[in-house]
């Protein structure tokens, strides 16, 4: 079964193979996107109430920045506090272990490109996860197989430069697309987004991070990809 | 009803070759040379992108009309799966100027992606060459593979109504 709603701004895919309805996804969805999105004056980011999930959000926000030498920021000068390269992550994973508490393991849940890939389509087969192409929007330029991993990408084919790097405060120029596989969607969108701020650099930070795997392509239209994926 | 507006959508978008996008059963062989872009619409379109011109801009712009823009080849537009088909990509400005790809649809899957339009300087030029086949052989490789899912942002409903993962979602496979 396939469903799909649009919250958070996102179109949400969720692929159930056994054909549960998973309710308490778009549920989970609809509170994050009540209480986290920075576009609504009622919600706790734009209150400044810190409740303990904003905190663990904020948390992971700090630490990304930390880590990426300031390329990754989530309060950028002149602009509200806007901690979405980790909230969209944090919250579909959450939604994603949720689904799994109430006993689906099988499902392939798509938040706005963001992939968290659990268990299998059918029995033997991994999930196979495109990773779309940077100049062509119908095509994929790589192919993954995944069992209980998450995919995020993050590029610039889409709203324009929507990523900056927080060094400079300009918007990030040398890559168009990277992708990283993780165990969790928390860790891969959150990554991908540090990594891409970065730039090039971002590359080798990304694959070096515990259980991350890297796939990119520059603005020259060259691929990189950290050794040990599966790709098809 | 919605996978009928989708599916309308797309093939008013001239994306035909999309719904050709077959698990791959018959991993027929790849040529090994280009099909050569035969039609006349192999003209480089005007610079689509009114962005600041630094760096790749976003394609999606122009992405629900791109594959009209220099739509060639030989299957007359039937919209069947049989002959070759031309889809040019958008133009993306980069640091070194604009690029423009093709693709070229053979029965309705993807033969070969070439750069129709590179920067013309010479330091360009080495990096075209030397970096063109690099995404291309990847596409390539990438383009037989069943797909259950599409990573890549599509944030507006727009960019998604367009996307690869909605023509999944209404294949429903």
């Amino acid at each position: 079964m396939r469903r799909v709603e649009h919250i958070m701004g996102l179109p949400i895919t969720l692929h159930t193979p056994h054909g549960e309805s998973g309710e308490v996804v778009f549920e989970l969805l609809r509170e994050a996107d009540r209480r986290f999105s920075p576009f609504r004056p009622d919600s706790e980011v734009c209150r400044g109430e810190h409740s303990p999930e904003l905190k663990e959000i904020l948390a992971l926000c700090a630490e990304y920045e930390r880590d990426t030498g300031g390329a990754f920021r989530a309060r950028l000068p002149g602009r509200p506090l806007d901690p979405c390269g980790v909230v969209k992550g944090w919250a579909v994973q959450r939604a994603a272990d949720a689904l799994r508490a109430t006993g689906v393991r099988d499902f392939c849940l798509n938040a706005g490109g963001d992939v968290v890939a659990a268990g299998e389509p059918e029995p033997g087969r991994p999930w196979s996860i495109g990773i779309r192409h940077p100049d062509l929007a119908h095509e994929v330029c790589a192919v993954f197989e995944v069992r209980d991993r998450a995919v995020a990408t993050s590029g610039t084919y889409e709203r324009g430069h929507h990523i900056i790097d927080g060094r400079t405060g300009r918007p990030v120029h040398d890559l168009v697309s990277l992708t990283v596989i993780a165990d969790d969607l928390t860790v891969a969108d959150g990554t991908s987004t540090a990594a891409f701020a970065m730039g090039r650099d971002g590359i080798e930070w990304a694959a070096a991070r515990p259980g991350c795997e890297v796939f990119a392509v520059d603005t020259e239209r060259r691929v990189y990809r950290s050794t040990g994926t599966i790709t098809v | 009803m919605r996978k009928v507006l989708v599916v309308v959508m797309l093939t008013i978008a001239g994306l035909i070759p999309l719904l050709e996008y077959h698990p791959s059963s018959q991993m027929g062989a790849l040529p090994a040379s280009p099909a050569p872009a035969d039609g006349s619409g192999g003209g480089t379109p005007a610079t689509g992108t009114d962005s600041t011109g630094a760096a790749p801009p976003s394609p999606s712009d122009t992405s629900g009309t791109s594959g009209t823009s220099g739509t060639s080849g030989t299957s007359g537009g039937s919209g069947g799966s049989s002959g070759t088909k031309n889809v040019d990509g958008s133009t993306v400005e980069t640091d070194f100027g604009p690029y423009q790809v093709r693709a070229t649809f053979t029965n309705g899957k993807i033969t070969d992606v070439q750069l129709i339009t590179e920067p013309s300087d010479g330091h360009s030029q080495r990096i075209a060459s030397y970096a063109a086949p690099t995404l291309r052989q990847e596409a390539l490789q990438a383009q037989s593979a069943h797909i259950d899912s599409v990573s890549g942002a599509t944030e507006t409903s727009d960019a998604f109504a367009q996307s690869l993962q909605a023509a999944i979602n209404a294949k429903g496979n």
